[in-house]
Formats: C-alpha cells, sequence, structure tokens
C-alpha cells in the first residue's frame, strides 16, 4: 500500500511540556509534565502509522500537538511543508482542511444537541466556501451514505445510535472536508468487540477510496498491527522503536517493545502453559519526573550504567534495519517465541 | 472459616457445584419498558476452578454478577426467577444479613474501576483493616497488621510504609491490587472479577492477571472471570460461559472453544480478532448491532446478525442444547457450525 | 460496572434507534425546530402560557379583570370577610382586595421579569465569558462575584437603597422600580454566574467541543453552538425560580420600607402590609400571596417544559 514516499506530514523534535506551578497568587513553576519530549516521524502519502503506547506515554498530547489544538512548546508539524504548529488565524484555519480527526469516545465527542445533519454539515458551515449553501444537504446525506449510515436519519439526534453508529458519524465529520490525513485516537477502543472489526473495515475502505494517510493511535497492538503499514512504539513521550509493522512485531529491538508485545494475551490457550512471558516490575514512571537517560532503564532488564548517563537516540542499530532508541537493542521474536 | 459458614448454612455437604447459577431472569423497569437483563442464565463454579463469562456490554454479564454478590440496585432491578446456590443454599432466599456475612467470607468481588470504589477519604491500609474489623471485630492494631501482610500478599511495594496512604497517591495498578487484597482479605471461596484489567495498561494487566492466578493457586478459590477480552480469556479461564442478551449462547471449556466454537456468535467473535494472516485483507465482522434490550427479537436474540439462520430461528428460541458433558450451545444448528470449523 | 448507570448502559446498546416523530419529517432541522415541534405537544406547555398570557392581561390592561378603584378605600369595611359584593373581601384600609391583586400583578411582574432578566444577563455573560476564557478573567470576575456573594442580601439593598431613595423622599415610581430592579439583580446576579460557569466548563471539556475547535471554529460558534445549548438547563430552571423569589424579595423590600411603597400597587406590598394581620384577616394576605404563588408556579412550569423540550435525549 506503500508506493508512494512522499511525506505530507513531517514532525521534527516535537516537544510538549505542561508547567506544574504551585501558589495561589504569585504561580511559580516547580516543573513540567513532559507530555511529548522530542519527537520526530514522517507520514506518507496513503500511508497508516500507527502508534502504540500504555496511558501517559503522551500519545494523546501528540495528537492534539498535530492537530494543532495544543501549541508545542517547541519543535514543528509540517503539513505538506508548512508548520501547522506556527500557523495562525485564516491560514490555520485553511490548513485545519487537510488534517481532520476521529475521537475515541464516540458518547462524548458529537453535540447530544444537534442533529446528525448539523453535526456532520458543521464542517461546510465553518468552511463557507467548500460547498455552496444549496448543495450542504445533499453531500451530508452522500457523507452518510458513505460511511455506511442511513442518508435518511440526517434529522436525528445522536443518543439515537448507537456506539459504532456514532463513530461513523464522528468518521464522516472527519471526511467533510477532503482531508489527505486523519489521525484517529483511539478510534475502536471504546466500542464492542464485535463492532470494532466492522469500523475497522469502514477505515480500511476509505482509506483506499479517498487516498487518505492515517495517524492510528492505539493501545491494542493487535488492531494496530492489522491497520498499520509502519508502527512507532512511544515510551514516556518518546519514539523508542519505529520500523514497519513486521520490523515491530516479528522482530522487535527495543526491550519496551519486546515486553509491551509479549504482555498482550494471545486470544489461543493453546500452549499457554509454556509461553514465555516478559513481565515488567512496576508501573510506568511519572512524566514529571522521568529517570536520566533512557526513560525505560528503571524497567528494563538490560539496563547498564550508560542507561542512566546516555539518552539513547532513536537511530538505525547494528544488527537491524530499522530505528531504535536502545544502547543494547537487539532483534527478538517474543510473539512466536515458545 | 469455612466450618463457620457451613455450621450457619446447616450443610457440610451438598451436591452441586461450590457455586451455582440456575435459570436466573433479572429485569430493569426503566421509563421506556421493561429491560430484560439477563433470561435464564445458567452456570456453575467449583472451588479452584476459572470460569470466564465473555460477553459486550448489555449482554447481562456483570448484572448476572451483582445479583450473585446482592449488590443490585433494586429497584429498578428486579429477579424475576431462578435461583443462586452456594454451597446448595438458595442466596435470594437468605435473609439480609445472613447474606452480608457471606459476601466477603463466602463469595467477594474485584471492580473494574478501582478508583471510585475505594473510599477515597480513607487511608488505604484503613479500608482493608476495616473489612477484619467489621465481620470479626478483630482489634484495631491487629487488623492493622493484617492488613500490612495482605498489601505484602498482592506485593505493593513497601507495603509497611504505605499503609497509611490514600488511594489516589496509589497509580492504576497498585489500586488494583489494594482492591484485590480487599477481596482476599477474609479468604473467600469464590472470587468475582468483573473487568479487573480493563482499565489497565498491558503490561500491567499482565502482573494483575498474573497475581490473580497465583492467589488462586494458593487458596484454591473458585474464579469468576467477567471480560470482553478474547485474549484475557484464554490465558487464564478453565471454562467458558459465552453470554448474548442475557443469556449464555455456549459453554465450553476454553481449548475446545477456541479450537472449534459452537455457536455462530462466538464463532464471529473469535473470527473477528485481527490476526496477522488477516493483514490487508478486511476484517470479518458480524453485521448488525447488539439487540436492544427493551425489545428483544423473537426467537434466537442472535439471529438477526446471524449467518446461520434459518426460519425457525425467527420463531423458536433454542434451548441450550448439550453437545457433550462439558458443553452446551443455544444454537438449532450448532452441529453445522461444529462441521464448518473442522476444515 | 458498579455504577449507577448500569441500567443505562443496558439500554443504550439499543438497535435502530428508535423512529422519534420529529426525525420522520422532511427537510433540514435544528434544535430550535425540535424543541418548538417538542412543546406543540406538551400540555403542560399550553397550561403555563394560557396563565401565562391571563398575568400578562392582567399587568397590562387590569380594567379587563375588575371595574372596582383599588384606591378607593372604605375604611367602615376594613378587613371585612369575602362576599358577593368583593370577591376577595376588603383589606385594612377597607379597599377591595381582588381589585387590588389585579392592579398588584402589572409591579409585580414588571419587577420580578425584568430583575430576572437582568440577573441572567449579566450572570449568564459573565458567567460564560469566566469560563470560556478561563485565566485571569475567570479569576477577576470568579473574586468579584464572591464578594457580592459575601454581602449579606438585605443589607445591600439596604444600603444601595437607602442611599438612592431613602424611606422619606418621595422618588417617581419608574425611578424606584428601576433602583428596586437594578439592586436584586446586582446582588442576584453571583449565583447565576456560578451556575452558568460551572455548566459551561463543565461543556467546555467535552470532545465536541475539541471536535469543533478541531474543525476551525471560532470561539463565537463555539460559545453559541456547542456550549450554550449544552449548559442552559440549569441556567433555565434557576431562573424561573429566581422570578418568584425576586417578587417575594420586592415585598420584603417594601416591608421595610425601603423598596416599593404606597401609592403603588403591588403584590409584595398587599402581602407586606398585611402580615401583622394574618390572624384576624387572613384573606387580606390570602389573595394578593395566592396570585404570587400561581404566577411563579407559571414560570416555573413554562421554564420547565422548555427545559425537557431543549433536551433530545427525553423526547
Amino acid at each position: 500500500m506503500t508506493a508512494n514516499t512522499e511525506s505530507i506530514l513531517e514532525v521534527r523534535d516535537l516537544v510538549k511540556h505542561f508547567p506544574l506551578t504551585q501558589g495561589v497568587v504569585v504561580k511559580r513553576q516547580i516543573g513540567a509534565i513532559k507530555a511529548v519530549d522530542g519527537v520526530s516521524f514522517d507520514l506518507h502519502r496513503g500511508e497508516t502509522l500507527g502508534i502504540v503506547g500504555e496511558s501517559g506515554c503522551g500519545k494523546s498530547t501528540l495528537a492534539k500537538l498535530l492537530m494543532a489544538l495544543e501549541r508545542p512548546t517547541s519543535g514543528s508539524v509540517r503539513v505538506n511543508g508548512k508548520d501547522i504548529a506556527a500557523a495562525k488565524g485564516g491560514e490555520l484555519k485553511r490548513m485545519r482542511r487537510n488534517i481532520q480527526m476521529v475521537m475515541q469516545d464516540p458518547y462524548t465527542s458529537l453535540n447530544p444537541r444537534m442533529t446528525v445533519g448539523d453535526i456532520v454539515g458543521e464542517p461546510f458551515e465553518i468552511h463557507s466556501d467548500v460547498v455552496p449553501k444549496g448543495g450542504r444537504r445533499r453531500r451530508v446525506q452522500e457523507l452518510l451514505e458513505v460511511v455506511g449510515l442511513n442518508p435518511d436519519h440526517i434529522n436525528r439526534y445522536p443518543h439515537q445510535f448507537s456506539g459504532g453508529q456514532r463513530q461513523r458519524i464522528g468518521i464522516a465529520r472527519g471526511l467533510a472536508l477532503q482531508p489527505e490525513i486523519i489521525i484517529c485516537d483511539e478510534p475502536v477502543s471504546a466500542l464492542d468487540v464485535s463492532i470494532q472489526a466492522q469500523v475497522m473495515n469502514l477505515l480500511e475502505r476509505l482509506q483506499n477510496e479517498f487516498d487518505l494517510a492515517y495517524i492510528f493511535i492505539a493501545h491494542d497492538l493487535s488492531v494496530v498491527r492489522h491497520i498499520s503499514d509502519r508502527v512507532a512504539v512511544m515510551y514516556l513521550g518518546k519514539l523508542v522503536e519505529l520500523g514497519s509493522d513486521a520490523d515491530i512485531y516479528d522482530s522487535p529491538t527495543h526491550p519496551y517493545t519486546q515486553a509491551l508485545l509479549s504482555a498482550v494475551p494471545v486470544p489461543d490457550p493453546e500452549g499457554r502453559e509454556t509461553r514465555q512471558r516478559i513481565i515488567l516490575q512496576g508501573d510506568p514512571p511519572s512524566p514529571a519526573n522521568p529517570p536520566s537517560g533512557c526513560h525505560f532503564r528503571t524497567r528494563c532488564w538490560k539496563a547498564q550504567d550508560i542507561c542512566a548517563e546516555q539518552t539513547p537516540a532513536l537511530e538505525v542499530r547494528p544488527g537491524s534495519d530499522h530505528p531504535s532508541a536502545c544502547h543494547f537493542a537487539e532483534a527478538r521474536d517474543v510473539v512466536n517465541a515458545q | 472459616m469455612t466450618e463457620v459458614l457451613s455450621e450457619q448454612m446447616g450443610s457440610g455437604s451438598h451436591a452441586g457445584a461450590l457455586l451455582e447459577v440456575d435459570n436466573l431472569h433479572v429485569e430493569f423497569r426503566t421509563r421506556a419498558g421493561v429491560a430484560k437483563a439477563v433470561n435464564g442464565v445458567t452456570y456453575s463454579v467449583d472451588a479452584g476452578e476459572t470460569l470466564a463469562v465473555l460477553g459486550e456490554s448489555g449482554s447481562g454479564k456483570s448484572v448476572t454478577a451483582q445479583t450473585i454478590m446482592g449488590i443490585l440496585d433494586m429497584p429498578p432491578g428486579k429477579i424475576a426467577g431462578g435461583e443462586i446456590r452456594f454451597r446448595g443454599v438458595d442466596l435470594l432466599k437468605l435473609p439480609e444479613d445472613q447474606r452480608r456475612k457471606i459476601r466477603g467470607e463466602g463469595i467477594s468481588m474485584v471492580f473494574q474501576d478501582a478508583l471510585s470504589a475505594l473510599n477515597p477519604v480513607f487511608p488505604v491500609g484503613w479500608q482493608i483493616a476495616e473489612m477484619f474489623r467489621m465481620h470479626r471485630g478483630t482489634s484495631r492494631g491487629e487488623a492493622k497488621k493484617k492488613a500490612i501482610e495482605l498489601m505484602d500478599r498482592v506485593r505493593i511495594p513497601a507495603a509497611k510504609e504505605r499503609v497509611n496512604d490514600f488511594p489516589h497517591q496509589f497509580s492504576g495498578g497498585m489500586r488494583q491490587r489494594i482492591m484485590i487484597a480487599m477481596a482476599i482479605a477474609l479468604d473467600p471461596e469464590i472470587l468475582i472479577a468483573d473487568e479487573p484489567t480493563t482499565a489497565l495498561d498491558v503490561t500491567v494487566q499482565a502482573q494483575i492477571m498474573g497475581l490473580l492466578a497465583e492467589l488462586q493457586r494458593d487458596s484454591n478459590m473458585g474464579l469468576i472471570l467477567i471480560t470482553h477480552d478474547l485474549g484475557v480469556v484464554a490465558d487464564v479461564a478453565d471454562k467458558i460461559a459465552v453470554m448474548y442478551g442475557g443469556r449464555i449462547v455456549e459453554n465450553a471449556p476454553v481449548y475446545d472453544l477456541y479450537k472449534n466454537p459452537a455457536h455462530p456468535y462466538s464463532k464471529g467473535l473469535l473470527e473477528s480478532i485481527p490476526r496477522v494472516d488477516h493483514k490487508g485483507h478486511e476484517l470479518y465482522a458480524i453485521k448488525g448491532l447488539p439487540p436492544n434490550l427493551l425489545e428483544m427479537p423473537t426467537g434466537c436474540a442472535f439471529h438477526p446478525r446471524c449467518p446461520y439462520r434459518r426460519d425457525n430461528c425467527v420463531t423458536d428460541a433454542p434451548p441450550l442444547y448439550t453437545i457433550s458433558g462439558t458443553r452446551g450451545s443455544a444454537c438449532h444448528y450448532w452441529r453445522e457450525v461444529i462441521d464448518d470449523g473442522e476444515h | 460496572m458498579s455504577d449507577p448507570t448500569a441500567t443505562q448502559d443496558l439500554i443504550k446498546g439499543a438497535d435502530e434507534p428508535a423512529a422519534s416523530p420529529v426525525a420522520v419529517r422532511n427537510g433540514q432541522r435544528g434544535l430550535w425546530s425540535d424543541t418548538w415541534d417538542i412543546l406543540k405537544r406538551r400540555k403542560i406547555f399550553w397550561i403555563s402560557l394560557v396563565m401565562l398570557i391571563v398575568f400578562l392581561l392582567m399587568a397590562a390592561f387590569p380594567s379587563l379583570f375588575t371595574h372596582k378603584d383599588p384606591e378607593y378605600a372604605t375604611l367602615a369595611k376594613s378587613m371585612e370577610l369575602p362576599s358577593a359584593d368583593a370577591w376577595f373581601g376588603y383589606d385594612l384600609q377597607g379597599r377591595d382586595v381582588y381589585a387590588r391583586a389585579v392592579y398588584g400583578a402589572r409591579t409585580s411582574i414588571i419587577v420580578g421579569v425584568l430583575a430576572t432578566l437582568a440577573t441572567v444577563i449579566l450572570g449568564g455573560l459573565t458567567g460564560v465569558l469566566a469560563a470560556y476564557f478561563g485565566r485571569w478573567l475567570d479569576a477577576v470576575i470568579s473574586r468579584v462575584g464572591e464578594m457580592f456573594l459575601g454581602l449579606p442580601y438585605v443589607l445591600g439593598a439596604i444600603i444601595i437603597l437607602g442611599t438612592v431613595a431613602p424611606a422619606q423622599s418621595n422618588p417617581g415610581k419608574a425611578t424606584i422600580m428601576a433602583v428596586v430592579i437594578i439592586v436584586l439583580a446586582l446582588l442576584g446576579w453571583p449565583i447565576l454566574m456560578r451556575i452558568a460557569r460551572s455548566a459551561v466548563i463543565q461543556a467546555k471539556h467535552q470532545d465536541y467541543v475539541q471536535a469543533a475547535r478541531a474543525l476551525g471554529a471560532g470561539p463565537l460558534r463555539i460559545i453559541f453552538k456547542h456550549l450554550l445549548p449544552n449548559s442552559l438547563a440549569p441556567i433555565l430552571v434557576y431562573s424561573t425560580i429566581t422570578i418568584g423569589s425576586y417578587i417575594g424579595a420586592e415585598a420584603t423590600l417594601s416591608l421595610l420600607g425601603i423598596g416599593l411603597r404606597s401609592p403603588v400597587i403591588s403584590w409584595g406590598i398587599a402581602i407586606a402590609d398585611h402580615a401583622s394581620y394574618i390572624r384576624t384577616a387572613p384573606h387580606a394576605m390570602f389573595f394578593p400571596a395566592g396570585f404570587l404563588s400561581l404566577c411563579v408556579l407559571t414560570f416555573v412550569m413554562l421554564g420547565e417544559a422548555v427545559r425537557d423540550a431543549l433536551d433530545p435525549k427525553l423526547r
């Protein structure tokens, strides 16, 4: 699916620190939550880049930065060469046409007091030059049809739909301005298992139909693998490994990736008694006070003195062909290991 | 403790399993009508056994658990029929004070959301100790000592120092450990875990599931694991009850079910899991939507979504057909479903 | 699943959405047209609307309801009980209680409605601004509101009214009504500001607001399309109750001799004048108080009907 290697999204050294303040009258900064701490990657036209990580790793903040809903502390997010993180006013509004999002919770992402027609049609009201007023209703109905909803339901309210249908409404809204990039922030994690597959199939179909590029953020590794061409693994604000889906799943080199893959329960009881498991100790440290050097070293079984002293860069290491941020990167197939 | 209970309940031995849910019916009266949440659920669990109850939201899996625990909100909930036998005694017929005794000592429960299940204004150690003081009348000092022991047992680091900390000072995984400590404090014979790891990250989930398995092994508890996660089930369950629309649609030993499901719904669920060899293809998706509990489909509740549907599925609700001694399927055409899985 | 919304969860796995009669119609529809459609079919809405019209007519054309002169006093008939001649009896001064209740509607309703309107505008605006823009603006508005809240209601009214219109002075009727309205709004806005602020803050953190921002929506669209419709319910409920309490507050001020005073006719004044005679002549106070209660009930019912109709989930 990745014939095209033209980058439509270039993220460089993206940093977002949320200041921690103390004091009521005179606020003074006592530290910062390093939600995103130097992230760089490219997204090619028509591809899907999966981003996996656990809660608190900064993946949702990253999504907000890409959408320019938050201003980065430093770094750039270039959409077709232009930095959306620095854009303002009319220019930012124009750039938004090209990058849209699908949110996690289908119950809170739709205004309960707007009809489906108003929700999906809102993009056209905000960008009034996209579709002339008379054609908007028809366009909204077309969009509903594209995402597999009955176009006659245009006057219904969100609560009259199930979770999966609401997620389709959210997708229709994201498609309205015909963007090239859609950021999907955990788009199926709030849905029932039997509905997840329907929405995943819809996302794939739309990608082929409209040549969309997805950033697909999720914590569910099997879902990410299914839909992604490339996968980035995130831990405490940093990318620790980046590669094709086969690189990441079959020959992960970063210990965290290995532990993450190993922890995912396999939906097959066969051989469960003998399965090798890497069980990490403890919880991820607080992003307000991450460990020095490599952020993962406090839970890592390979950690040595160098890990506390030098922050490993995300780069291709010997013995592997994809970048990994570990001083001791070494490929190991944990999924099929017995 | 076991003797105390059996003495109370007047029966030391009984024929069936440790806990048996028998043809349970639960309804909710709502403004829009009667929602039939549980429609004749039957399952059992024995000491040392792990039963996984698998189902999606609205399948009735949690309502059944709440009914077993006696913590269902009534109204709007209403038990419309059936029995829940613990050591042969029907819990639904016991007076409230005896049920309260069984809660915690006989059967206890771990909830999904540990943060809201713990009281934010009391130290966690105090909350664990309270279990002993309430049920056993243990002295303050003794109870606190036991609380620290329990916190050690669920592997909370530096239990002694953290016993006076408050719930918000713990991470999600640690809070779930505290919940588990409270649940096992009185050595229950049955532990119900309702989506215990759904709110947790995978690496933490692995820790918690490992802990639960270990505790079960040590004390020979019966474990009812309620979940929607097919991976977790495959990892720990001995047997599985699949619920759909308030009914058990299939029950089976774990290996049988994953190898060859006997109900179209379980089959569909298993097939919709993204797998490596599916990559680049469409995922199998069960079409349609879960049933509306206010207007259940006639006949088999799954028929509007079922690829095996025939005319009689629309009219006749299938009973839970016995396939073998340990397996059952509520599908008229279970033979076909199994045959399809053979090749 | 230990939460009390478990029942709700069970039902939201709904199948095909139930066809609502509103949705079947052709043409593009929106919240306001749907709200009107719902209101049209509510009995309680029509009942309260009819009652409101009666009260408004009474306020505008009191002579339609009585031919008696509310000012005409026959001291001999002081506190006489209801009879065929005077349905509601006579008051302390021997004036017709019914006629005074009818003529009192104008002042009471004007004071209640205008003071509430001023409160809603002042409190709602500051609340929305504080919640939406946050930071220093929120801090300033919240602190100022707390200062006003800290001021005891009656004390505040005595100080302001005592300065602007001392008890011995004889300001014009319109002037004193305006002053009373301003005083009520000035002392009442912080509560409404806090209600509006918390409702908007709650709505502001919803994902749909983020989604609108991601589409490029500006502050005005977000406030009017997303935040206000979702924050209206508590504001509406509180303000309809406020109408009643303001009519009552007007009475309190009259009782203290610093609010409206004779010859102005109002329910509040009638109640205040006869409060000390409640044992000997209950009717003189009962009837104006009854009018007041009915009027408050009208507004509360109307507010509730509108609130329900505004919530698509209750349809």
